[in-house]
């Protein structure tokens, strides 16, 4: 029987809004399926976003959701969190959202290991907006703000998140489907901030100014440059030069924000009594 | 019992306020001259229970704040001028999504980064037009270490009663200065706490406004499952550009304060019953006007005092009132003619209004008006 993705999305909701060939619903399903694996309660599972293309997930979605302000979406769902430890929070977005005017938001959340789930929808444009360069927008590319190339290094978010000590990274794409859910489920059942961010398309407003001619192509693109981290294990830097590991790419066990908080509690309680 | 009587600064008055009235979330972002107001929420949140974060930022303690509300918990956060920049974009955002949160902002002296450590009644305007688009606001403003407690409390339960960002606003002089403080018993002040919905979770709507203006709001993780947006909405939460639903939907906003000014707007009437010379004055600039009053009461003059408790909604009603009798009005404030711009306002050209302005990080003294009456009389 087919998977019956209707359960977790909210009735009368779809047709979304992301244009034909936008990688976004790939990946919203794979978001569906992990849900499903760990039979996630909607009433107890928050979805959280900013603004953007990416954000508009959140409205689509049969759960507790909200759709915040550009860049504001991890600081929101933080005091969510803290209010409500038992409940599934996860929270999406792009990438111009999260690592730019979210940037700061983000590494700090990384920073507390406050157990979420970010999940970054990685297309290196600005798509509502236009097509604008993104820090993720790869150098030397073509945006609406970059006609002749985009002058700009790029943020690579795995580095960005192990750096500021999310303690679960992983990546894949949304060539690879099958992959994202596995990825989200182990993202979600590790204690911890976890951080999944899916490289994805964006045919309309990256797609087109950098001479990708289909969305295939963009799709092949994906697929030619993805190494499993396990793969990429065995090849030399040349080799690797251009590629893109994907799979889980760090993992550690560190104290999680609210377990160190119930501590703060037990102290403050203990001086209360005596 | 009797009442525990201590001798307490302004900001942590607040600070217990905001605990008497049931806050179990702060946070915030350090800042001078407010974060003593963080300091008493770090440590006595935790003891029962409640949650106190120190977030990255100015814009991510309210963005924390607004989460930690839709959760279901009262919230505060505090801050001052640069911070309360910084904040208004999120301040829009609970106004818009209807999210009730206390924002205590200490006035220093602006703009940018002014005087930190200086008082300031100039953050009054930010309060009302500081972020963008139409919007209700609501902002009160101590005169005292009593009062600063006692509104903090009533912010607390306006933000919930109406569903909307509520501002408290203390210059430097009220957040910092200590004097006898009298601990309202438990049950003493009104503690108001939103209305839960009454429907079941596949009938709730989070802007059902056959409630009225001010919708019941259901907690996530409550069994109520719903969307909210910072995109002008319908009633069930979701994004719309109907032309005739955003044009309500904007209108009852700003409805939810101004059908509901009397229940809002606070004051204080001093020696106005004969006054010919109205000052009208807040926070620590009015303990210096009661000073003035009383000297030049003594000297014969019929001058009186209305205290602005509430600055916004501002006290139109009561000022119009006031123009219909007063000779002359005297604002004396920690600005540049932000009050004394909405008296004339009100006053509608029907007696002359004087403004007394310092904004070098110096209080105006009980002088500085007196001499100003004097000249008006």
């Amino acid at each position: 029987m087919a998977f019956d993705y209707d359960k977790y999305v909210r009735p009368g909701k779809l047709p979304h809004l992301w244009c034909p060939g936008c990688g976004h619903g790939i990946i919203m399903k794979g978001l569906i399926r992990a849900m499903d694996a760990l039979q996630l309660d909607k009433d107890n599972t928050a979805l959280i976003s900013g603004i953007g293309c990416a954000s508009r997930l959140t409205g689509y979605m049969d759960c507790c959701t909200l759709h915040t302000a550009h860049g504001r979406a991890v600081a929101f769902a933080t005091g969510i969190k803290m209010v409500r430890p038992e409940m599934n929070v996860i929270i999406v977005g792009g990438d111009g959202d999260g690592m730019a005017i979210g940037g700061n938001h983000f590494i700090h959340a990384c920073r507390r290991n406050i157990d979420m789930t970010y999940i970054v929808m990685n297309n290196y444009i600005y798509g509502m907006t236009g097509g604008q360069f993104s820090p993720t927008t790869p150098t030397g590319k073509k945006a609406s703000t970059t006609p002749y190339g985009n002058p700009d290094p790029t943020f690579d978010t795995v580095k960005l998140a192990i750096g500021a000590g999310a303690t679960f990274v992983a990546r894949g794409t949304a060539y690879n489907a099958g992959q994202i859910d596995k990825l989200i489920v182990e993202a979600i059942n590790h204690k911890g901030f976890s951080v999944v961010e899916i490289l994805d398309d964006c045919p309309t407003n990256y797609g087109r100014r950098n001479r990708y001619r289909s969305v295939i192509e963009m799709m092949r693109h994906m697929r030619d440059c993805a190494v499993p981290v396990k793969a990429a294990t065995a090849m030399s830097a040349e080799q690797l030069e251009g590629k893109i590991i994907t799979g889980v790419l760090h993992q550690e066990q560190r104290p999680e924000y609210l377990a160190e908080y119930d501590k703060v509690i037990q102290a403050a309680r203990s001086l209360k009594q005596s | 019992m009797s009442n525990k009587v201590a001798f307490l600064q302004g900001n942590e008055a607040a600070a217990y306020g905001a605990l008497y009235a049931g806050c179990s979330f702060f946070a915030g972002y350090p800042i001078t001259p407010s974060t003593e107001v963080a300091e008493i929420m770090a440590a006595e949140l935790p003891k029962n229970g409640g949650k106190f974060i120190q977030m990255e930022d100015e814009i991510g303690s309210m963005a924390a704040c607004l989460g930690a509300s839709l959760a279901g918990a009262k919230v505060l956060t505090a801050t001052s001028g640069p911070g309360l920049s910084l904040k208004q974009e999120l301040i829009g955002y609970a106004c818009m999504a209807e999210i009730p949160c206390v924002v205590i902002n200490v006035m220093r002296g602006g703009p940018s980064t002014g005087m930190p450590t200086g008082p300031s009644q100039a953050d009054v305007m930010a309060a009302r037009w500081g972020t963008h688009g139409d919007h209700p606001a609501i902002c009160l403003v101590p005169s005292s270490v009593q009062e600063y407690f006692e509104d903090t409390v009533r912010a607390m339960n306006l933000a919930e009663k109406y569903r909307t960002a509520v501002m408290v606003m203390p210059d430097e002089i009220v957040a910092h200065m200590r004097e006898r403080f009298v601990f309202p018993e438990p049950g003493e002040l009104e503690v108001v706490n939103r209305t839960a919905p009454s429907v079941p979770p596949e009938q709730y709507k989070p802007y059902d406004t056959s409630f009225g203006d001010v919708p019941p709001l259901a907690a996530f993780g409550s069994g109520y499952r719903f969307h909210v947006t910072g995109l002008n909405k319908m009633q069930d939460g979701f994004p719309t550009t109907k032309a005739e639903v955003v044009q309500a939907e904007e209108e009852r906003l700003l409805r939810k304060v101004d059908a509901n000014v009397d229940d809002i707007v606070t004051f204080e009437e001093y020696c106005l019953d004969d006054a010919e010379v109205v000052v009208v004055a807040f926070g620590s600039t009015s303990r210096s006007a009661r000073y003035a009053v009383n000297v030049a009461r003594q000297q014969g003059i019929k001058v009186g005092m209305f205290r602005i408790r509430t600055f916004w909604p501002f006290p139109d009603k009561q000022i119009q009132r006031l123009a219909q009798t007063a000779r002359s009005f005297i604002v004396p404030e920690m600005n540049l003619g932000m009050c004394m711009r909405e008296v004339q306002r009100c006053v509608e050209g029907k007696a002359p209004v004087n403004g007394i302005f310092r904004v070098d990080g110096e209080p105006i003294t009980p002088d500085n008006i007196l001499v100003k009456i004097n000249e008006v009389t």
